[in-house]
């Protein structure tokens, strides 16, 4: 059974955020790592680019399949995880401690139209 | 007919199995309204005896002329080994190595051609091969864009193959790339007018050819870092047999080495099959189109090959692959090593200085006769070369002069109606090359 | 097939100081590439390049030929891609020096034979097709598709009507579809499958309209399903004012019996290395036509061959009307020849019972194994038809994490010396097995797998270790795919 973090925000595209403050860490969940497999690239924005709510904003990588990184929410990044360029499996070790980006909140409103923990376990049942 | 193996009793048994009365029924969900309801407009079938006649008469009327051309494409020799073992059907009728474990044949030798053009270009890797050197090219100028991202203007030299040309540009046409070209400036990139277009910062990435059209050797020092400093990659299009001597795409700083590898062994067959090299700096890997081979082990801990890096291909990726590209050119990548294995470094050196040798000596005699003149004079050239006509009754009768004597008078240059762009190879004889210049100096 | 795997590479048998290859002296030995300007001249020879004597590249070759399966060896029941027997005399006259020694900047005039194949060729395909021309020149399957679109997307432009970007393509389709599509500078629109696995025509209706460039079907689809609504689908598009591309991955069971062009098809490729017998070569290089129906034929791409009816001569022609050019001369001619000695060899006759017979075999196999593989849409099929894995009796249920997967059935297939089928594709189920036995497959031979297949299935459920592990007598088996990715290396 995937897990599933109490506190956090979940997209349908399984996406996380994690908010502290004015920003928010944007990893992909523990359900969307055991469904890739073994991660073997995270294809990550640079420092500085703007992402936009719904909008793709990179790529991770299983051997066989390839799975578009969708922003839940919009903002500037403001840091990319660079561990996860040489050590991608810390996807799957942890996906929840190895967030991709962090972004500087530019609507924290758009946090309302994301699931919450409980929802999100509902809706990976 | 020999290629069914179904005797009316098979067929029967089969039908009784699937539950139809014929193979006609076999369609029966397909409505009456969209079948053909008539024989094909076509021959009867022929025997083999008939075949071989009716392919072996089309064969013949192709008049074999001994090629002084080149443009693209190299009367090089191929040795006999090759097209002998190319043809053992081990290799030729299998399918895409997806089953690893029983396809480690393609596999070994893609990867030993990967290794083989990487080195050749002085790049750190190649790919499985693409189709050929004009839609290498286009996929060169679409990895460029691909890479950064928001930039889609590429620049390309004038001095590229016109056909080649073509081809790219009908590939920016449809994918919307702002396709720039540089003019040419005696023959070659005019590097003050390059200069001035990546100033403007909005280039993504410049495509340039080495010998080019008119056979110069371009001089691409400081080009890479020009670029780079402009943030655009450099693409440069080679024929793979003379980087056995050029300075390398990689020693000239280049991002992407791209090009037609026919060189290497291929035969001219009228234009093809032939085969597409690609090779880039590992950052680039990702970006890259096509096959790749890659190196691992099995459960036992030995050395195998897989396909690998699938992520960016069509199958897995759809619509954000990295390009369309599936099957390349397969069999001939395996020509490639072979002719590589064969030649070694010593080989394709003597290659090339033999094909210098018959062109300078070719060029020699024609420009002595006083009846040609180098077209952009002085330039380096190493086995292809422009000169320019002076006989009153032009081009294209010299050239109908010479096939009627059993030449290939090279090609017309294209938007330089009194020039002509010569080649020769190691294949060209001291009397052959005399011959043609004396009948070309008639 | 080599037991064991033949392992060294060539680099690994290198000495130096051996040679190859022979080669005249020097026409003008006072000549050498060497006396270029220095900074034009590489610094140091390719120092991986191996040197090897004749013999010892001929062992080398021979014996990792051992390490392939291939049509020769063996039975390829691989879904959507034909894989039928590739006969030997299109080898033999392919190789014809008359076709191999050609230049292409050879003058049309010194070139007629090759000509008039490059012709006879395109006119018996639109005669098999039901359209109007074949250009010949795209180089495989994935191009002739990105040209049809060109082909496709220059008709509109050169109507003015700029605003179709768009094109309908099934959820159903192979990956390349949409990959074309982008090349070609289209946005993918899908449309939605029935649960019967064919084109949905409710929701296509909504997604027409005047940005709709056309659609991309195979019919059969990919499941060997015959689209029976084509005709209403082909109305629906040709009503929004777009054109219909066919993939002629499929085209196989329809020979001689329904041509795309009287479905309703404008545009569409064939793959030479499929349907009509010329080698797939471990991928490539193949060879992928494109036909269009009348009105369109200005669009395909330069150069283009035509019949002179005054001079009575074959030339090459560039049209100003035309896409462009996708290949600088006529494609891969030499597939084309090959190709031509297997269309004269089937004739009128051939070429439809080519298609029948490959329909009846996919039929047979798959009503021998539908009580022991689970077949998830029964009926007659085409050329090929799909298993959504082992039936739960024997392979466990699909919910279930330890059941018999259709990559350990495949595996295991290997080790009785058949190919896998295409696995994993469509991705309308979880466990596609995709069956295309192709129509020069015996009875015995189909036969033969099918007891292989039931046998598989009974150890699925008695023995399932010896699927879990599969393959264990390939020269090689389960390798490492993690380890090729994070330690990438593509050169020895």
């Amino acid at each position: 059974m995937a897990k599933v973090i109490e506190g956090l925000y979940y997209s349908e595209s399984h996406e996380y955020v994690k908010v502290e403050g004015e920003f928010g860490y944007v990893g992909i969940t523990d359900y969307a790592q055991e469904q890739l497999g073994n991660v073997v690239y995270v294809d990550m924005p640079e420092e500085g680019d703007e992402v936009e709510a719904g909008a793709e904003f990179g790529a991770v990588e299983s051997v066989k399949a390839a799975s578009d990184l969708l922003s839940p929410v919009s903002g500037e990044v403001v840091e990319v995880n660079t561990a996860l360029e040489d050590e991608p499996e810390l996807i799957n070790q942890d996906a929840f401690a190895n967030w991709i980006i962090k972004v500087k909140l530019s609507d924290p409103s758009e946090l309302e139209s994301l699931m919450d923990a409980a929802a999100y376990r509902e809706a990976t049942k | 007919m020999k290629y069914f193996p179904h005797t009316a009793e098979d067929i029967q048994q089969m039908l009784d199995v699937v539950g139809v009365k014929s193979l006609d029924e076999l369609y029966a969900e397909v409505p009456e309204e969209l079948k053909l309801h008539r024989e094909l407009h076509l021959p009867e079938g022929k025997s083999e005896i008939e075949v071989r006649q009716i392919i072996g008469e089309l064969a013949e009327q192709n008049k074999r002329l001994v090629p002084f051309a080149g443009a693209g494409a190299y009367d090089h020799y191929t040795p006999s080994v090759i097209p002998y073992l190319a043809a053992r059907s081990e290799f030729s009728t299998s399918y895409t190595p997806y089953q690893a474990e029983i396809s480690q044949g393609t596999l070994q030798y893609i990867f030993e051609y990967q290794t083989m053009m990487a080195d050749l270009t002085g790049m750190d890797l190649s790919n499985a091969s693409m189709y050929d050197g004009a839609t290498a090219t286009a996929e060169a100028m679409m990895m460029c864009v691909a890479a950064a991202k928001k930039r889609n203007r590429v620049l390309v030299s004038a001095t590229f193959n016109p056909a080649v040309l073509a081809v790219v540009r009908t590939y920016a046409h449809f994918h919307g790339v702002d396709l720039v070209e540089v003019p040419a400036k005696d023959g070659q990139t005019d590097r003050a007018a390059l200069s001035a277009l990546l100033a403007e910062d909005n280039v993504a990435g410049v495509l340039v050819c080495q010998p080019n059209y008119f056979g110069i050797v371009e001089d691409f020092t400081g080009l890479a870092d020009e670029c780079h400093a402009h943030k655009a990659l450099l693409a440069i299009n080679s024929v793979a047999s003379t980087l056995g001597v050029l300075r390398t795409p990689g020693e000239w700083g280049a991002d992407i080495a791209m090009g037609d590898a026919q060189s290497l062994g291929l035969p001219l067959s009228y234009g093809g099959p032939y085969i597409g090299y690609l090779c880039v700096k590992n950052a680039l890997v990702r970006k890259m189109p096509g096959r790749l081979v890659g190196e691992t082990v099995d459960a036992d801990g030995k050395r195998a090959f897989v396909l690998t890096m699938q992520a960016r291909e069509q199958h897995i990726r759809r619509e954000k692959a990295t390009s369309n590209i599936c099957t390349a050119q397969g069999i001939m990548c395996l020509y490639v090593a072979i002719y590589l294995s064969l030649m070694g470094p010593e080989g394709l050196r003597e290659v090339n200085d033999n094909s210098y040798a018959a062109a300078h000596l070719l060029h020699r005699l024609l420009t002595e006769s006083g009846k040609f003149e180098e077209a952009f004079p002085g330039q380096p050239f190493l086995n292809e070369f422009t000169l320019r006509y002076k006989g009153t009754d032009g081009v294209d009768a010299l050239r109908k002069r010479l096939a009627e004597a059993g030449f290939l008078a090279g090609v017309k240059a294209e938007g330089m109606d009194d020039c002509l762009i010569l080649a020769a190879t190691e294949q060209r004889t001291e009397k052959e090359i005399a011959q043609f210049a004396k009948i070309a100096c008639s | 097939m080599n037991r064991t795997v033949y392992s060294p590479l060539i680099f690994e048998l290198s000495k130096a100081g051996r040679k190859g290859y022979s080669l005249p002296a020097s026409p003008c030995a006072e000549y050498k590439a060497s006396q270029l300007p220095a900074h034009l001249l590489r610094s140091q020879a390719p120092s991986r390049l191996p040197e090897a004597d004749e013999l010892t590249v001929v062992r080398h070759y021979t014996n990792m030929s051992g390490n392939n399966f291939g049509v020769d060896t063996g039975f390829y029941p691989l879904g959507s891609c034909t894989m039928k027997y590739n006969p030997k005399i299109n080898e033999e006259l392919a190789a014809l020096p008359g076709f191999t020694a050609v230049h292409p900047a050879q003058d049309a005039a010194y070139a007629q034979g090759a000509l008039k194949l490059y012709d006879e060729v395109q006119r018996t395909l639109a005669e098999v097709a039901g359209l109007s021309r074949f250009t010949l020149n795209p180089y495989a399957g994935a191009h002739g598709e990105l040209t049809g679109l060109m082909v496709i997307r220059t008709y509109h432009l050169q109507r003015g009507d700029t605003k179709r970007t768009k094109i309908i393509v099934p959820d159903s389709a192979h990956g390349t579809n949409p990959a074309s599509a982008a090349v070609c500078g289209l946005k993918i629109v899908e449309v939605k499958s029935t649960p019967d696995g064919t084109v949905d025509v409710e929701d296509l209706k909504p997604l027409l309209g005047d940005d709709i460039a056309g659609m991309m079907m195979t019919n059969p689809n990919t499941l060997g399903i015959f689209e029976r609504q084509i005709p209403e689908i082909a109305r629906l598009v040709h009503e929004c004012g777009g054109l219909m591309y066919y993939d002629g991955a499929n085209l196989n069971p329809m020979l001689g019996v329904c041509r795309p062009g009287d479905m309703g098809f404008d545009v569409m490729h064939i793959n030479l290395h499929k349907t009509f017998s010329t080698p797939h070569g471990g991928g490539g290089p193949g060879s992928g036509p494109v036909g269009v129906r009348e009105g369109l034929e200005d669009y395909l791409p330069n150069p283009q061959v035509c019949f002179n009816e005054e001079t009575k001569q074959y030339e090459l022609r560039h049209n100003p009307k035309a896409l462009g050019s996708v290949s600088p001369h006529l494609g891969n001619y030499g597939i084309l020849v090959r190709a031509y000695a297997y269309l004269l060899t089937l004739g009128k006759d051939g070429i439809p019972m080519a298609g029948k017979l490959s329909v009846l075999n996919a039929n047979y196999i798959k009503e021998c194994l539908k009580d022991y593989y689970e077949l998830p849409i029964d009926g007659l099929c085409k050329h090929e038809f799909v298993f959504d894995g082992l039936k739960a009796k024997y392979g466990g249920a699909h919910s279930d994490a330890s059941h018999i997967t259709t990559l350990q059935v495949a595996k295991r297939l290997l080790d009785y010396g058949f190919h896998a089928p295409t696995i994993y594709f469509p991705l309308l189920f979880h466990e596609s097995m995709m069956i295309e036995p192709t129509e020069t497959e015996s009875k015995e031979t189909l036969d033969a797998f099918i007891e292989v297949m039931k046998k598989i299935a009974q150890e699925a459920l008695e023995q399932p270790e010896l699927l879990q592990n599969a393959p264990h007598s390939t020269p090689v088996r389960r390798l490492d795919d993690v380890k090729a990715v994070k330690d990438a290396k593509f050169s020895f």
